[in-house]
């Protein structure tokens, strides 16, 4: 067993991109600032690896997106950062035109091994354009592999698996988690994609929470286990593939479901679930389910206003002992 | 120039105007579903471009996108497969005239919106940067796509990285249905190199070798690490934007005027008999063995099976 070592998100991200440059030499990095960093991710690797493989861009989303979807498809495996997940609408073009569709509509002749990496969620008082968190846009769009990780040693693994994986993953990066501690080996290990962890057992009622949510969603539970309430929270780790077994297992014990996350509750992550248990487990139910997130509602700038968005670990108490009634 | 490389430009001219009309009469004769977007007329430009580069080469290309991929040693039996939607064709079916692709002879893609080849030509010449294996790409666009960001986006960055990219401008003087003058002020779509810091060269569009001249010269400063050129190649497409296109905007007249004094075919073949002294019965096997080759394509499609709906879902992942 790899020793443990408390470190952050931010560097967890940035261990599994050093560790896959050395193992690779076809892995490279491109993105906006990355000599400097706007949240330290990058930070120190131009040093490591020079400027080819880790290539400051022009402030050009398209171009980014557009020239990592070209050297994946020319066999390399690009990397790319875009500096906050609202820029990804810059290139949505890309991304969904072509990056999620090369394989298919060339009848599998391409294959495109990349990765975009983005930080998204409020947090910083940054206001309706920094501070988004738009995974469930890109649920919907088929051939898209989706990377949501809550800890340092998800993001870790999680990546490493992103950055081998031949089809395309966006992989999101929630701020507040960059500098969030959690215990991480040293070397290599990876995560699959589609198999969610359920990151606390519990017999009452089963909340699945993604990025920041799950800190929230596993505060609540410990305070509602002082009340003689056991939550059990499920991480997906990530959308696509979304493992709805272990989601459907956890609630056939629990027979209570709420889902909490940061985006729109509108078209939701929670929206998908819901819908999916609606169709496949609705009997297993003694309850309705109950979706948290973000209101439907731009993110303000001003802090008390931003609080007022998302569920806390008070909210999501509140909603449970509701549900529990 | 060699007599036999002179051929191999009209053969290839030759494929693509006989590939594309038969596809235009298969359209018509219901055997084509969707939109389907001809090159007759602008062949010089695919010819002339490709003959310039080697097979393990890239090109990027446009949803007018038959032509490039025929010039890059596309299959037309698969070609007319895939635009007939069968499991043979190129593309399984999946892709249709907009997306068609070959990816074993170096086409990166068609695309369906325009001026999303440009950026991801890039990332294949930074892939050759990086592999140090001395390709470059060639990017096919229209003149409507000089005026996407995408576009900016891409010389911009090839241009600061010194990519070895070739940007093509097919300027075929219509952005789908408006003319060049209603879409921007400029004439020239070559003097955009400048703001690039890159040669931008017009070229006769209709004269395979000029186009092929200009395009060997950028081959050869892109091969020896000096980066990007912009080509604008002045040519002119003999049918619609797809085909069933009213083509209010412009007179028949205009149209006719093309085909009759303007065809890079008639022009090349009236070059070779008469400066480059090649006889009429050293061409005419070259059109008996392209007409055979497109009719045996066309039996080859209308033969081949639809795809399964059991494999609709194949191929969105690895």
């Amino acid at each position: 067993m790899a020793e443990m070592k408390l470190i952050t998100g931010k560097d967890a991200i940035r261990y599994a991109l050093i560790e896959e440059m050395r193992r690779d030499k076809s892995v490279f990095l491109l993105g906006e600032d990355l000599e400097q960093a706007t949240f330290g991710v990058t930070d120190g690797l131009i040093e490591e690896f020079g400027a080819e493989r880790v290539r400051n861009t022009p402030i050009s989303e398209n171009a980014i997106v557009g020239a990592a979807i070209g050297a994946a498809l020319t066999g390399m495996r690009p990397v790319a950062e875009i500096m906050f997940a609202d820029f990804l609408m810059d290139a949505m073009d890309p991304i969904v035109n072509t990056m999620a569709k090369a394989r298919f509509m060339t009848g599998g002749q391409a294959k495109v091994p990349m990765v975009i990496r983005t930080p998204s969620g409020a947090g910083l008082s940054a206001g309706a354009q920094h501070s988004q968190s738009p995974e469930a846009l890109f649920m919907h769009i088929p051939g898209i592999r989706i990377a949501v990780p809550s800890t340092p040693y998800d993001m870790k693994g999680l990546l490493k698996t992103a950055i081998r994986s031949d089809d395309p993953v966006l992989f999101f990066e929630h701020k507040m988690l960059y500098y969030e501690g959690g215990d991480v080996p040293d070397g290599d290990y990876t995560i699959p994609f589609g198999k969610a962890d359920v990151k606390r057992k519990g017999k009452d009622i089963t909340i699945v929470a993604v990025l920041a949510m799950v800190k929230k969603a596993l505060m609540a539970a410990d305070m509602l286990a002082g009340e003689g309430i056991e939550v059990e929270v499920v991480d997906p780790m990530t959308l696509n593939p979304l493992d709805m077994e272990t989601i459907i297992n956890s609630l056939k014990k629990t027979k209570r479901l709420m889902t909490v996350e940061e985006g729109a509750r509108t078209g939701g992550i929670g929206a998908e679930i819901a819908a999916r248990v609606a169709e496949e487990a609705l009997d297993y139910l003694d309850a309705p389910i109950k979706r948290l997130g973000g209101m439907d509602c731009p993110i303000p700038f001003s802090p008390v206003l931003e609080e007022a968005m998302y569920p806390t670990e008070d909210s999501i108490a509140a909603a449970v002992k509701q549900m529990l009634g | 120039m060699e007599k036999g490389f002179l051929l191999g430009l009209y053969e290839t001219m030759f494929r693509i105007r006989t590939f594309e009309e038969e596809v235009k009469r298969q359209f018509e004769d219901g055997n084509i579903p969707g939109f389907i977007h001809l090159g007759s007329g602008q062949e010089a430009v695919s010819a002339g471009a490709c003959a310039a580069l080697k097979p393990d080469d890239n090109i990027g290309s446009t949803h007018r996108g038959h032509a490039n991929l025929i010039a890059k040693g596309g299959r037309t039996d698969r070609m007319m497969a895939e635009l007939f939607a069968r499991e043979t064709g190129s593309c399984k079916g999946r892709g249709g005239c907009l997306h068609i692709t070959e990816m074993s002879v170096g086409s990166l893609g068609a695309n369906g919106i325009v001026a999303a080849g440009i950026i991801v030509a890039n990332g294949a010449a930074l892939s050759a940067k990086l592999q140090h294996n001395n390709k470059v790409v060639l990017t096919f666009f229209g003149d409507g796509a000089t005026n996407q960001g995408k576009f900016h986006e891409a010389m911009n960055l090839a241009s600061l990285w010194a990519l070895p990219n070739i940007f093509i401008c097919e300027n075929n003087l219509y952005g789908e249905a408006t003319p060049l003058a209603k879409h921007m002020k400029i004439k020239d779509i070559a003097v955009r190199a400048k703001a690039y810091d890159m040669p931008g060269v017009i070229v006769d569009g209709q004269d395979v070798l000029a186009v092929y001249d200009a395009v060997t010269e950028a081959v050869k400063r892109a091969r020896d690490g000096k980066g990007p050129s912009l080509i604008e190649a002045k040519t002119y497409r003999f049918h619609g934007h797809h085909i069933g296109d009213p083509e209010t905007y412009r007179t028949r007249e205009e149209v006719e005027d093309w085909m009759e004094k303007r065809d890079p075919l008639k022009l090349f073949k009236a070059k070779l008999l008469k400066e480059f002294k090649v006889k009429g019965t050293e061409i005419d096997p070259i059109e008996h063995k392209i007409l055979k080759e497109i009719e045996d394509a066309v039996k080859f499609a209308a033969q081949s099976p639809t795809p399964d709906p059991l494999n609709l879902t194949a191929n969105v992942y690895v």
